[in-house]
């Protein structure tokens, strides 16, 4: 029977034939969607709207424009170029916009938040809401200016004129070590300021480090699991396990005592007299404690996908390998690990992933020099309640794993990765 | 010790034990001729692939020499012996190309790229899958992976190939032309096969000789017609092809022959092969298409009555299955070209053989054979 290409294939009742398989399928996509909702309300309440609330926060700027009203109008008839004081109507603004918030006592944040971008902002913020409190009639802009001499400075009113839009690039900016200048133009900041690239590149190179460490380590452990016999493999897997099951907080703690300066190791090398005793090593509170703490605590993540990639690998691949004449390591190179590149691709993505983000081991062991940008993100976030900056930082830390992400897709191919 | 000028591989008293407490290969001694075709034919657990690998170099022997071209190879490593070999996976290199799995041998041993292509390109030709080259083993069917796998053992021109049971993997049909394809091969190559498998029927297809292995044993080396139809014990008899078996004590013997008294009474003349005087148990073999269903006045060397037990139509033939001496499971097959209006179950008819067909080998302990 030959069918007209426009006709539709119909069931023995007529309808067509599309519209009944839909009809079946129904029912169990709707199972299935039932199946997975709760969970995905739950990530969406507890993952997805927090992470677009960071990455909103990242850029916010509604502070100035809310609690300073008035003055963000009247501010932007003012030529910010020129050099000359507003006149005296952004001035009766200003005066009127500090009564209000000092009464509702939200005139420090817009201080502390202009402090982030000029230091000596939140003082003079302080300063001024005290003192405005007297000032009633015109004229506003000799009042203001004799209550703080600051109020001269041109680059005060520029501030206040930038951040007076809804959002802002300042967090960005001062994420990548830079700021703008009194005339608006991008700056690198100043000298001591210059922390948080220097923070990136130690956060990705260190987790590069520990990556290729657990690499390194991990490969010929999971080798090992993959081609003992199955009773002691299960021994072996036992003890790579261990620590997965012990507290993290325990596992680098005990790092700390084992590498302190007065700890196991020390004591162990002063007593075998291969360092003296006033020059015991610093292993601990600075890179090298992180580095060992870390690249420990990420090893099972490594050692997991490679031991399920590797199980897989029949031992004839090798045999035929050898039958064909190459030597084990000509065999090895060229056949083993070729078929362990998805297990290699997963653990280091994995690792990576993990490490770039981590917090508490950098914390407790990385010292000043260990540490990561995770940690300055948590100190902006509990300490200087700079969570704009806190977002930014996130926010870059963010798009540096997307996009490290997608570059592993293009080279190794995400779909190669085999987790287990 | 004389060394045969033809021979390719010795094993000179190979023994091998992975635990220590028994052995898998007792006392082996196998001379393998150049460009012979010979087959390790054996249930699984015989030994058989133990041969194998301690000839690949995969296992060490735990006592004895093993000779390849009169050298002995024990401490040579499996890449320095330039032996092919074909697994019962293929072990394909999934990450490579037909053609790149072929070229690896080539490459390994630092071949130059217009000689390696060049080989690649004819071994694909041998196998019948020019123009494959470029496709992953992933994309071929198996009886196509299992050429590949061929083409490679014997890209590098080795003179002798092992093959681990490399057919296990196809169904039925594809197995059969496969045969015939490695075969083929074979002759045309002139290179020594030493083959694997369980299969008695691959084994006799194929095989200039066969060795049947069990417990570690070689039981039996011959020529598949000599294996098929002179069994040396109850345990080859059974393994090859299809078998009668009748219990029974040697009442006499005489020269090349002896009478057998069986369980119920009968007293049968057949061939003294692995008795030796009067008393011993024995049982005796038969094959079923030697059997004849014999009117009642027939004379010959054993006239035997049963019972028909079953028919089965196969279309060239009948198989009955009758009650013979207490045997319940006595088969002949009767040619359809004679009409058999007696055959109906139930029926009591005669069966009559030769004494040179029937055999008095020794009594098999493990009556369990797997198929």
């Amino acid at each position: 029977m030959t069918q007209v290409p426009s006709d539709v294939i119909r069931t023995a009742d007529g309808t067509p034939l599309r519209l009944s398989l839909q009809r079946t399928q129904f029912q169990s996509r709707l199972r299935a969607l039932m199946l997975v909702l709760p969970l995905l309300a739950f990530l969406t309440v507890t993952f997805i709207l927090p992470i677009l609330d960071m990455l909103y926060r990242s850029i916010d700027n509604r502070i100035v424009a809310s609690i300073l009203p008035q003055t963000t109008v009247t501010i932007q008839a003012w030529d910010a170029q020129g050099g000359e004081l507003p006149d005296e109507a952004v001035f009766e603004a200003l005066v009127r916009d500090m009564q209000a918030a000092f009464k509702d006592k939200t005139l420090g944040r817009v201080g502390r938040r202009l402090n982030y971008e000029k230091p000596g902002m939140s003082s003079l913020f302080r300063k001024s809401g005290r003192n405005t409190r007297k000032i009633t009639e015109a004229p506003f802009k000799e009042q203001l200016l004799a209550i703080d001499k600051r109020w001269h400075d041109v680059s005060v009113w520029r501030l206040i004129y930038r951040e007076s839009g809804a959002t802002t690039s300042s967090y960005f900016l001062a994420s990548s070590d830079l700021r703008l200048n009194d005339q608006g133009e991008i700056a690198r900041q100043p000298e001591p300021r210059r922390i948080y690239v220097t923070l990136f590149y130690r956060t990705l190179w260190m987790s590069l480090l520990i990556t290729a460490l657990c690499l390194l380590l991990g490969y010929p452990v999971s080798y090992l699991l993959a081609t003992l016999p199955l009773r002691t493999s299960n021994l072996l897997m036992i003890l790579v396990l261990l620590p997965f099951w012990t507290s993290l907080l325990v596992r680098t703690t005990s790092w700390i005592a084992l590498l302190q300066t007065q700890g196991v190791l020390n004591d162990l090398l002063v007593f075998i007299g291969l360092v003296p005793e006033d020059a015991r090593l610093q292993m601990i509170y600075n890179k090298t404690g992180t580095l060992v703490a870390m690249t420990h605590i990420l090893l099972p993540f490594m050692i997991l996908p490679l031991y399920s990639v590797m199980k897989t690998i029949p031992a004839s691949y090798m045999q035929a390998a050898r039958s064909l004449g190459a030597s084990p390591f000509t065999a090895f190179i060229r056949v083993y690990v070729p078929n362990t590149v998805p297990g290699i691709g997963a653990g280091c993505i994995l690792v990576f992933i993990l490490s770039i983000g981590y917090y508490i081991t950098p914390a407790l062991v990385g010292g000043r020099t260990g540490t990561f940008i995770s940690n300055f993100i948590a100190v902006h976030i509990s300490e200087s309640l700079n969570w704009g900056l806190a977002a930014a930082l996130g926010a870059i830390l963010l798009a540096v794993v997307l996009v490290l992400y997608l570059l592993y897709d293009k080279i190794v191919g995400v779909s190669n990765m085999r987790l287990g | 010790m004389v060394k045969n000028r033809q021979s390719i591989v010795k094993f000179d008293h190979v023994q091998k034990s992975y635990d220590g407490k028994t052995l898998v290969i007792k006392d082996l001694n196998l001379s393998i001729e150049t460009g012979e075709f010979l087959t390790m034919l054996g249930p699984s657990g015989s030994g058989k692939t133990t041969c194998l690998m301690m000839l690949a170099g995969f296992e060490p022997a735990t006592y004895g020499e093993i000779y390849l071209n009169n050298q002995p190879i024990n401490r040579v490593a499996p890449h320095r012996r330039g032996i092919g070999m074909v697994f019962q996976n293929y072990a394909l290199f999934p990450h490579m190309t037909v053609a790149e799995n072929l070229a690896f041998p080539l490459r390994v041993r630092k071949l130059s790229n217009s000689e390696t292509e060049a080989r690649v390109e004819r071994v694909l030709d041998m196998v019948q899958l020019s123009g494959f080259g470029s496709r992953r083993p992933a994309q071929l069917s198996g009886g196509q992976r299992q050429r590949v796998a061929v083409a490679r053992a014997l890209v590098f021109e080795p003179v002798l190939v092992l093959m681990d049971e490399p057919l296990g993997a196809l169904d039925k049909n594809l197995r059969e032309e496969m045969q015939f394809e490695i075969k083929r091969i074979h002759e045309d190559l002139g290179v020594t096969v030493v083959y694997v498998t369980h299969d008695q029927s691959e084994a006799l297809t194929m095989s200039n000789r066969i060795a049947v292995f069990n417990d570690g044993v070689i039981q039996q080396l011959a020529t598949p017609d000599v294996l098929y139809e002179q069994p040396e014990n109850a345990f080859v008899a059974r393994f090859i092809g299809e078998n009668n078996c009748l219990e029974g004590q040697v009442e006499s013997v005489d020269g090349a022959y002896c009478q057998v008294r069986l369980e119920t009474g009968e007293s049968i003349r057949a061939l003294k092969v692995k008795v030796d005087s009067e008393g011993e148990p024995t049982t005796l073999s038969l094959r079923p298409e030697r059997v004849t269903v014999a009117p009642a006045e027939t004379t010959g060397d054993n006239l035997v009555s049963g019972r028909v037990e079953e028919l089965i139509y196969l279309g060239d033939h009948i198989r009955v299955r009758l009650t013979v001496a207490g045997n319940r499971e006595f088969v002949v097959k009767v040619s359809n070209t004679q009409h058999r209006t007696s055959l109906s179950k139930g029926n009591q008819v005669q069966l009559a053989w030769a004494a040179d067909d029937c055999r008095a080998l020794d009594t098999l302990q493990d009556t369990s054979i797997p198929a």
